[in-house]
């Protein structure tokens, strides 16, 4: 191989290089969601599943995740995520089978796996919930920096963080969709996520 | 009286300034962003127990010229920062495109809430004057 040749390697390479950091960029940038960076590990948990099964953030590597924290009972808030991520997966059609979406309870005394699941299911039969105990919760939330607090009151409801995690295929945090988003937000950075590297 | 009269035209004369500037001078932002940043050693005062406040609130943003809200650690721990938590170092880069109030849990507020108001891009003459008094009046208040 010449000089001239090494030479011309040398500047491909380079090229390559820089072009795929400034798509990676772009990538990021161009999310509907907020975006963190640089992303970190989502913290992994293992909760009784919805499912029957064991919940482990971690099994779902390979598929994109929507993470969300609600209540069964809830009246304002959680019905509307859900019927959006329902949308979600409809409008992904064939893609969809690479998502996963997954709701953790902040009710516990209420939302036993099996309620989850019946609620869920309502929604979408493809969702998967996680319940536990108090203290299984309260560090999945604290890890995910997740506020909910009881209300006083007689209907034993909830104000709790509205926002949907965003985590890609390798198991990263990588952006936080506020509550009020439609479908087509989700579509466009799902779509993203599955398509970054 | 006539220097009463004289000296009302100059005062009548710089509020007409004022409201034609704030009426017709496009609203401009050196950027989009509305930067907040947790410094180094925040979580050291606040275990020495100075109280730091950093985000406020409430934030006003405004479509089209000031709409993205961004966070940045730097603190050396993990930090509950707005709606989320934060590692050292990272950044939190959230951009706006629906004008509305947007309401996150957040326990770093004694509310428990933080809103962030965003107000549509002023075009018309009124709709400037409008932004900058409530602009104003948020500054004072």
């Amino acid at each position: 191989m010449t000089m001239r040749e090494r030479l011309n390697r040398i500047v491909l390479l380079l090229v390559l290089l820089i072009g795929s950091a400034t798509a990676h960029a772009e990538d990021a940038s161009a999310l509907k969601a907020g975006v963190f960076e640089p992303p970190r590990e989502a913290p992994d948990f293992a909760l009784p599943g919805s499912n029957g099964s064991e919940l482990k953030l971690s099994a779902y590597r390979g598929k994109v995740v929507l993470l969300g924290f609600g209540f069964t009972s809830c009246a304002a808030v959680c019905p509307i995520t859900l019927g959006t991520l329902k949308q979600v997966n409809k409008k992904l059609g064939a893609q969809a089978s690479e998502l996963q979406v997954i709701y953790i309870t902040v009710d516990p005394e209420h939302d036993d796996a099996a309620r989850l699941k019946k609620y869920l299911s309502s929604f979408d039969p493809n969702f998967i919930g996680g319940t536990g105990s108090e203290a299984q919760l309260a560090a999945v939330r604290k890890d995910f920096g997740i506020a909910a607090e009881k209300v006083a009151g007689p209907d034993g409801s909830y104000t709790h963080s509205s926002f949907i995690y965003l985590i890609d295929r390798q198991g990263r945090l990588r952006a936080l969709m506020p509550f009020g988003h439609v479908a087509d937000d989700y579509v466009h950075d799902v779509r993203i996520l599955l398509t970054a590297p | 009286m006539k220097i009463l009269h004289w000296l009302a035209l100059p005062l009548l004369a710089a509020i007409v300034g004022i409201v034609a500037w704030a009426a017709l001078a496009p609203v401009q932002f050196a950027s989009r962003e509305e930067l907040f940043e947790i410094p180094k050693g925040t979580w050291a005062r606040r275990m020495a127990g100075d109280k730091v406040e950093i985000l406020p609130s409430r934030i006003r943003l405004t479509l089209g010229v000031h709409d993205v809200l961004l966070l940045r650690n730097l603190d050396d721990v993990p930090q509950v920062f707005g709606p989320t938590v934060m590692m050292p170092g990272q950044s939190f880069r959230l951009p706006f495109e629906v004008a509305s109030s947007y309401n996150f849990a957040c326990t770093a507020h004694a509310s428990g809430q933080m809103t962030i108001i965003v107000y549509p891009q002023p075009t018309s003459p009124w709709q400037r004057l409008s932004w900058r008094t409530i602009a104003l009046w948020d500054a004072v208040t």
